[in-house]
């Protein structure tokens, strides 16, 4: 190293006025538009699973579960959208769990910063990664004959939905990867709690033939009800209800979890 | 130095009986500290002994249990939001993202400080030309050497000059030729009027850098001073010899100790025996006494005791050398 542009062209004493905690949330989110940039492989794991399972069961189960394959599609895609934001909530516990096994997140506390920036960026991360694997989705499913009778609107209202519900669920992989030592641990948690939670709903069968035990869950299932709340708002006629039943989930995960993601953050 | 705003009077760093446990483990055990501004301060220990722990409670990012510090004048329980302003801390491991490139972590640090716009990316390109990453720039950091990480680690400090720098173990895990460089830089930032507190367990680079050291041992301070201080304090000078027959050595041990009075460290080498003595003179007796009972030297020589040597008296065991990346 030269020793003489060392000395003159490190020293940057003046410190430039302190960015506002939009700013600085701001350049979290550019973080993660960066790491879409950098790392593009990381889209084949968001939606590899979700175009796997559209075309094995509709293709396979799809004729035996509702007459036609065609007619399944269109039962089956909307939940499918549920399941992939469902599992893909877990990306951002994930990186979380790196960035501080990395020791980043150290930096990132020692500067005077808003602490809870960081926190954004991995937010603005989860909604990009919702909506681009959800398009995804959508246009396979277009391809291959899903008609959403909502029209434009109805699939921008479910879109929106999407990101609430990863954004509500995405706080239980936070809280995890603020626990747990690695993001493999994380990932192995998220499918061993996702998995039923997924199989039993109706996302992929309807659930009038299931045992009334298992029905009893089904039909309380949080994954079924906002299951529901997609398909009426791609087909354009969800109710109130349905939709108010989708949101129950979302929001006290948000309530309870925000805080305590917070309180282990700090207590980090 | 960037904080001409406070009280010029305040020392660096302030601390008093800084105390940390982790449950039954005091990983810092009351340890009081004052660092003057503008000094290169070394803290030496071996694995485990609290240094790491240290540096991350002056740093803001662990609560101590107990104790106080101020940084800068800013108390560190008071106002930890003015201590991050005017610090820097460069962790064990680069505490960079892989995934984007050197100049990416760079822009993205100095907007977090408020560049703004070309301002920021104006920055991070002076901070690659100055740390010799300019080539390396637009590559991502996984592909990036260990040296070269470390060099954009310390750039990364950097964005803004911090008033006290943190450095821990800046060297662990560098080849003799980073290492070297690494110490050059932290030299001329020296030069430039910024604090820095540097943890090691290389002696040598203790020895190299820091204008005082304190050596910490069970997160206790067991010692402080400057080199020479510390050195003094163990004792005149070290005799050093080796023995041609290795055999001999207990024989040559015993004898020792009966003119000198003082214990022999044997060395890992198998024929080589240091030894504290109080006077040259002390020394030509023992070196005497070995002539008479016919014990051949295959060299000797008298000097200054090394850092080893210091660490060995205050804390009667040897530092480790080989570093291991786990420390807490």
């Amino acid at each position: 190293m030269d020793n003489e542009t060392a000395t003159t062209s490190l020293i940057y004493a003046t410190r430039p006025p302190q960015p506002s905690a939009l700013s600085n949330a701001l350049v979290f989110g550019w973080r993660a538009v960066l790491k879409f940039k950098h790392v593009p492989e990381q889209l084949f794991d968001l939606v590899m699973t979700p175009i796997m399972f559209t075309l094995l069961f509709t293709f396979v189960f799809g004729g035996a579960l509702s007459g036609s394959t065609a007619a399944y599609l269109q039962y089956f895609l909307p939940g499918i959208l549920v399941q992939t934001v469902v599992f893909n909530s877990m990306y951002s516990g994930m990186g979380l769990s790196t960035d501080l096994g990395k020791g980043l997140f150290d930096r990132f506390r020692s500067l005077p910063i808003w602490s809870l920036s960081p926190f954004a960026g991995l937010m603005v991360g989860d909604i990009l990664r919702h909506l681009i694997a959800s398009l995804l989705i959508l246009f396979i499913g277009v391809l291959l004959g899903y008609r959403p009778e909502g029209g434009i609107m109805g699939v921008v209202e479910a879109l929106l939905l999407l990101v609430v519900i990863g954004f509500g669920f995405g706080w239980i992989f936070l809280v995890l990867g603020l626990v747990m030592r690695t993001p493999s641990t994380v990932m192995t948690m998220a499918f061993t709690g996702i998995m039923p939670l997924v199989f039993a709903s109706n996302i992929m069968v309807d659930p009038a033939t299931m045992p009334g035990w298992l029905r009893l869950f089904v039909d309380v299932n949080p994954v079924s009800l906002m299951t529901t709340a997609m398909r009426g708002l791609m087909a354009g006629n969800a109710t109130a209800t349905q939709l108010g039943a989708a949101l129950i989930a979302p929001i006290l995960l948000t309530i309870v979890l925000a805080p305590l993601t917070l309180y282990l953050y700090r207590r980090k | 130095m960037p904080d001409t705003a406070q009280p010029p009077k305040s020392a660096a760093i302030e601390a008093r009986g800084l105390s940390k446990h982790f449950g039954d483990v005091r990983a810092v055990d009351g340890i009081d500290l004052d660092v003057p501004r503008g000094m290169i301060f070394g803290i030496l220990g071996p694995n485990g002994a609290g240094k790491t722990t240290l540096l991350r409670m002056l740093a803001t990012l662990l609560p101590p249990d107990a104790g106080s510090a101020k940084v800068l004048g800013y108390d560190l329980a008071k106002s930890p939001h003015d201590v991050r302003g005017s610090i820097a801390m460069t962790g064990q491991f680069a505490s960079l993202d892989e995934d984007l490139t050197g100049r990416e972590n760079l822009i993205l640090l100095a907007r977090l400080w408020g560049f703004r716009g070309q301002s920021a990316k104006e920055r991070a390109d002076d901070l690659l030309t100055a740390f010799d990453l300019a080539d390396a720039s637009t590559k991502q950091v996984k592909d990036y050497s260990g040296g070269m990480r470390r060099r954009l680690d310390i750039a990364a400090s950097l964005v803004v000059t911090p008033g006290v720098l943190f450095l821990d173990e800046p060297t662990t895990g560098l080849d003799p030729m980073a290492r070297k460089s690494v110490w050059r830089m932290i030299r001329s930032l020296s030069e430039a009027g910024v604090t820095i507190l540097l943890t090691t367990q290389y002696l040598e680079e203790a020895d190299q850098l820091a204008a005082r050291i304190a050596v910490i041992d069970h997160g206790k301070k067991i010692a402080e001073g400057t080199s020479r201080e510390l050195k003094a304090a163990t004792g005149s000078g070290f005799l050093h010899l080796t023995l041609v027959d290795a055999t001999r050595i207990e024989e040559a041990e015993r004898l020792l100790a009966e003119i000198t009075g003082s214990k022999a460290q044997r060395s890992s080498e198998s024929a080589a025996l240091s030894l504290m003595v109080d006077t040259p003179q002390n020394a030509n007796r023992g070196l005497a006494a070995l002539i008479a009972a016919n014990i051949e030297l295959a060299d000797f020589s008298m000097g200054a005791p090394s850092l080893d040597e210091v660490f060995f008296a205050l804390t009667g065991h040897i530092t480790e050398s080989q570093p291991s990346p786990g420390e807490a």
